[in-house]
């Protein structure tokens, strides 16, 4: 054995790590890294000054003396800094952002706590924050609770039957997320099975789905369950196989009913994997977005890439400048939900060395 | 064998001599937005295209491609068919061309009227105008004794007079989708009670009065006569609407009355589908309705011959006389030779009411972005029309802060 205790044989040597990671982190700095840095710096720059001339205008319904962008200027303005105008933190602290001058006034002129509240969450960014945030609180927990209840029944089931029961069980998954969201888009439409139930059952012909804010806020967490849950499922079906029997039998010996036995010898197994999937599911749901396209549910419920989106796209003029800031206040806003788990597990680390 | 080659050779130069422009070289790539009448006129300039290349992309999606395709340099379009609205970013950005020297060279049958001259020089070519009218059913109307709306006020008589009758819940539709199609409803209606955008001279906002709470309450009125789900309808959901006998009286554009009005769907509501004229609302005299061209524009970020090849496959459809008379059906063609039919009625109306064509101001495509998303709220009935108006006012300005108009 020589000088090398146990432990050290296994780690990798710092240098082998090295050449291993050199392609992908030199992918990840290329791919993920400089984007986000030009990313970064763009938030900081707005477009130059328009300069604007009064000029003629003629169509077939007419002329008109309106104004129109002065190109050759503009030319010359983007020439000299073709970043356009530096704006430091401008953006960012806009009505369309942080807001900060508006919540200023906001506090100073509402009388009460809850006409303050209103007015803030009337603000874009905050709206779409309090979507984002409702949605990771709900979808994320019940993804982790229902991924868990399945993977426990499949692993209970016969040999057998768990194929086909396992595919079944992924398909929310393997459909694309756009066209899961449209399939239930349809079917609650007012005129589709759930919708035109669902007025039966309430006996209200005007109820819609899709034009309540808070039906469609429920539609939305409910898809992103019935999405996401698969993936929580496959990862602890995965982690189950590896949890020992002996314990386990022994605690059947012991007399424990079978909730004794996951909370505490299953629990504490995949605890590690819970974590994991977790971390994860947290990411992929702050980042929420294609629900929200495939229900056209633009008008009750914006989220923080939604925003992004609309800057980018929606506008016949591109914000570059906005959605370069609140792509960094996405980041910013993953990096503080994940810290406390990230922290944790920097912890578990340590005291394991 | 040689009969085909002779037939082959006959259509070969048939089809030259007849769209007469013989182009030798040059590559040509369309972008154009997705309806019947510009896929006649892409396919009518395609048969004169000659040895060059031809390539279209159709796409519901135009806006969203135009502006980075453009300014690619070489761009990957050649030609950018563009209305009112989708011309500005392109002025904006300095993306397209002056076509004068090509009107002079090529451009003999387009008609002076089709010109769009910015500051002197020509910079796009319309070929037909569009705008929103009204649709209604006859039977239905017939059937109540009601007699086809001319305000708007007339319209929400109508549809509550229908919907008491119990022959149909939501008698009215518009496409009122949040984003671009709701914000077109509200430019309409704010144009219809005599509102103007932005304080004159200035890009100052200017929809926070009496006119902008005038409008908000209209349109509130109107959502509540529609389907509960009128946020998510576009054009398209409400002509499905239209076709499945939902709806008797309806606000669509011009351009799509021939899709509506072909043989698809049930005959009995075809044939009880008319056409009137846009309405007015508030007392205003002129229409609740802008006006719009659809035209032809070059890329600037592109060779000075693909450019000549486009331009004279493209005039080539804009002054095509047998296209209009075959075609007279789908659009209203500013064409020479055009001879209005019953489904053109809406356009000819507007005009004749003196509707104002949409604003072409570098500035209106932030102000409609602002209007897309800020008034939802208050046709939820979750906020005051004013309050409304402030948050789109805050919004656009904010927007236009950042892109240097303010």
């Amino acid at each position: 054995m020589g000088i090398n205790s146990p432990l050290t044989q296994n780690l990798m040597p710092n240098k082998t790590f090295f050449w291993f990671f050199l392609p992908t982190g030199l992918a990840m700095i290329l791919f993920i890294g400089l984007p986000i840095i030009s990313t970064g710096i763009q938030s900081f720059y707005a477009q130059h000054d328009q300069v604007v001339k009064e000029v003629k205008k003629c169509d077939p319904f007419g002329c008109t003396v309106s104004i129109v962008v002065d190109n050759e200027e503009t030319t010359k303005l983007r020439e000299e800094k073709p970043l356009g105008k530096f704006n430091g933190f401008g953006t960012y602290v806009d009505r369309n952002h942080l807001a900060i001058d508006e919540i200023k006034k906001f506090w100073n002129e509402t009388e009460n706590f809850g006409a303050f509240v209103d007015q803030v969450t009337n603000l874009p960014f905050y709206k779409a924050l309090i979507f984002t945030l409702t949605y990771c609180l709900f979808v994320t927990p019940n993804v982790l609770l229902l991924g868990f209840i399945i993977a426990l029944s499949l692993n209970a089931v016969a040999r057998k039957i768990r194929g086909p029961l396992i595919f079944g069980t992924i398909l929310p998954m393997i459909v694309t997320p756009l066209v899961g969201s449209l399939v239930l888009f349809w079917m609650i439409d007012s005129q589709g099975i759930i919708g035109a139930n669902i007025q039966n059952l309430m006996n209200d012909p005007y109820l819609s789905l899709k034009s309540s804010k808070t039906l469609t806020w429920i539609t939305i967490i409910i898809y992103g369950i019935w999405h996401h849950s698969p993936f929580a499922f496959v990862v602890f079906y995965a982690a189950l196989q590896t949890v020992p029997q002996e314990p386990v039998e022994a605690a059947i010996i012991d007399g424990a009913s079978r909730f004794q036995r996951i909370k505490h010898i299953v629990l504490p197994h995949i605890y590690p994997v819970v974590t994991f999937v977790a971390l994860i599911s947290l990411m992929d749901n702050f980042r929420v977005f294609e629900p929200i396209i495939g229900f056209s549910a633009e008008g009750s419920a914006q989220s923080l890439s939604w925003l992004i989106y609309d800057n980018l796209v929606n506008e016949e003029v591109i914000l570059f400048g906005s959605a370069a800031a609140t792509s960094m206040m996405t980041i910013v806003g993953i990096a503080i939900l994940l810290a406390p788990v990230l922290i944790r597990t920097w912890k578990e680390f340590k005291t394991a060395r | 064998m040689r009969k085909i080659l002779v037939t082959l050779l006959f259509l070969l130069f048939g089809t030259s001599a007849f769209a007469d422009c013989n182009i030798k070289s040059g590559s040509i790539n369309i972008l154009a937005n997705d309806f019947p009448a510009l896929r006649t006129f892409v396919e009518t300039s395609k048969q004169c295209k000659g040895s060059a290349d031809f390539k279209v992309t159709h796409s519901s999606e135009h806006n969203k491609i135009a502006v980075p395709a453009l300014t690619a340099n070489p761009s990957e379009f050649s030609a950018r068919i563009a209305a009112n609205s989708s011309i500005v970013p392109l002025m904006n950005q300095d993306l397209i061309r002056p076509l004068d020297d090509l009107v002079k060279k090529y451009g003999k049958g387009i008609q002076d009227s089709q010109l769009i001259t910015i500051d002197g020089k020509v910079m796009a070519v319309a070929f037909m105008a569009n705008t929103q009218h009204l649709y209604y059913r006859e039977d239905v109307l017939k059937d109540l004794g009601i007699a086809v709306p001319k305000t708007y006020e007339e319209v929400v008589a109508a549809s509550e007079k229908i919907r008491a009758s119990g022959k149909m819940q939501y008698p009215y539709a518009a496409a009122y989708k949040a984003g671009w199609n709701l914000a077109e409803e509200f430019v309409n209606m704010f144009i219809g009670h005599g509102g103007e955008f932005f304080k004159s001279g200035s890009a100052q906002p200017n929809i926070n009065n009496a006119k902008g709470v005038a409008t908000l309450n209209m349109l509130k009125k109107l959502s509540e006569l529609s389907n509960p789900d009128y946020l998510t309808h576009d054009s398209e959901a409400i002509k499905v609407e239209w076709e499945s006998g939902n709806v008797a009286l309806m606000t669509l554009w011009a351009s799509r009355s021939g899709t509506l009005l072909d043989d698809e769907g049930d005959p009995n509501i075809t044939k009880a589908t008319k056409l009137s004229g846009p309405a007015t609302v508030g007392g205003g005299n002129i229409p609740a309705a802008t006006l719009w061209w659809d035209g032809f524009t070059l890329a600037k970020n592109r060779s000075d011959a693909d450019a000549e090849a486009t331009f004279r496959a493209l005039a080539h459809a804009a002054s095509n006389k047998k296209m209009v008379a075959d075609a007279a059906d789908q659009a209203v063609w500013l064409v020479e030779g055009f001879v209005p039919t019953p489904k053109s009625i809406g356009v000819i109306e507007a005009v004749k009411m003196g509707a104002k064509p949409y604003p072409m101001l570098p500035q209106m495509g932030l102000m409609h972005g602002a209007l897309g998303s800020e008034i939802v709220e208050f046709l939820q009935g979750k906020e005051s029309a004013e309050q409304a108006l402030k948050d789109v006012e805050a919004a656009y300005i904010s927007k236009a802060k950042e892109q240097g108009f303010l």
